[in-house]
């Protein structure tokens, strides 16, 4: 078996090296002010990356995202731990819990939502500034879980809810996740999960093809065969 | 706890001062407990207090249904140089749920039966303040009645979602 060596750093194509020679020659040319029109024209078409603002400004709010200090019950402490060390949710920018709704972006509703409880949550919400994002972490919040009673209430009857995170309560890496969620849903390309992999797109659970006509459904419940949990 | 036979002879004292006040007592796995009138609730508390029970230990309510009469009191007392526990327990019919309010006597009773009176609709005669303590002040209903239903909310999921009315307001 023939082995060959190469330099380290050499180009693996043959004849990159000189290429990359002609363009350092050019952004030379080009800083000395000596490339003119067409030159100066293929050479901004090859160097600039162009954006649209919607895709920069969503990458930048969903790279630094402040979450309000807001705890309600058990679901809080593990939330607590998520900016700590271990799990370190600073690596994604979350890290900067906010005491005041004005700086926050995003509101974490950790732990069970009383009636009582339910108008003052609103009213943090609606004071936060647009743009806003609300996870609904545990169950309690979310189905309203063992206190299925009169005192609580799901989150989704009074604010909207971007990200929910099933749990009793979540481990700090689930909210974790949901947080990485939120944030691709932020930057506009949200994954579809396990749908995508088994090109499953279109077979979300329904209730049955006849209240629902077109829905090409796998997973479908009769109507009246499942009581509500 | 004062055993059955001291259990008797409290008893037996709170009648001699008056013989309407005391209905039945009990004495169950060391739990020493006196029912007593709803008219006579206040005078037997203060001579239990009196008697060396000086301490309201617990106030609460509880719901018998289907039993009648449905709702109750309970005053767990404590003696606290003697270490000795009582249980005085008042009945109460659901049309008339009036009972003397103790916040005189003892002020720490204040929030006991406002959570009382929110959670069973009891009423307290004399209370300072009586309103909702723990539900909104809009709340209509007494949760922990027995006829309160449990369940408060259907949960919501993709197949049922849009046949549990008034879900998207």
């Amino acid at each position: 078996m023939e082995i060959t060596r190469a330099k380290l750093g050499a180009p693996a194509v043959e004849g990159g090296g000189e290429e990359f020679r002609i363009q350092q020659q050019r952004a030379r040319d080009m800083l000395r002010g000596d490339l003119t029109d067409a030159e100066l024209e293929a050479y901004v078409e090859e160097r600039v990356l162009t954006t649209t603002l919607d895709k920069v400004t969503a990458w930048a709010q969903g790279n630094s995202m402040f979450p309000a200090t807001f705890g309600l019950a058990c679901c809080a402490i593990e939330m607590m731990s998520l900016p700590g060390a271990r799990l370190d949710i600073g690596r994604f920018g979350f890290e900067a819990f906010r005491a005041s709704p004005r700086q926050a972006d995003m509101l974490i509703l950790s732990g069970r939502v009383s009636i009582k409880m339910a108008p003052i949550v609103r009213r943090i919400y609606d004071q936060m500034l647009e743009p806003r994002w609300a996870i609904s972490m545990g169950a309690c919040c979310s189905s309203m879980g063992v206190f299925n009673n009169y005192a609580i209430v799901p989150a989704d009857k009074f604010m909207p809810i971007d990200v929910h995170v099933p749990g009793c309560p979540p481990r700090p890496e689930a909210l974790a996740h949901a947080i990485l969620k939120l944030r691709s849903k932020v930057q506009g390309n949200p994954p579809r999960g396990w749908r995508e992999r088994y090109e499953a797109i279109g077979t979300e659970e329904v209730v049955g093809a006849a209240d629902r006509p077109g829905v090409n459904a796998i997973n479908v419940f009769q109507s009246g065969e499942t009581q509500g949990a | 706890m004062p055993d059955a036979t001291g259990l008797e002879l409290i008893a037996q004292g709170l009648r001699d001062r008056n013989p309407d006040a005391v209905l039945d007592t009990l004495h169950f796995r060391g739990e020493a407990t006196i029912s007593v009138a709803p008219a006579h609730v206040r005078e037997v508390l203060l001579a239990l207090r009196e008697q060396g029970y000086s301490f309201l230990a617990s106030l609460h309510g509880v719901d018998y249904y289907p039993e009648e009469p449905r709702l109750s009191v309970h005053w767990q007392l404590l003696d606290m140089s003697a270490v000795d526990r009582i249980c005085v327990k008042v009945r109460l019919p659901l049309d008339d749920a009036h009972v003397d309010s103790v916040v005189d006597i003892w002020p720490g009773a204040n929030h006991p039966e406002r959570e009382v009176y929110d959670m069973f609709g009891i009423v307290f005669d004399g209370h300072p303040d009586l309103r909702r303590i723990l539900m909104p002040e809009d709340y209509e209903g007494y949760p922990q009645r027995r006829d309160f239903p449990v369940g408060g909310e259907p949960v919501i999921f993709t197949y049922n979602e849009d046949k549990i009315p008034g879900w998207t307001q």
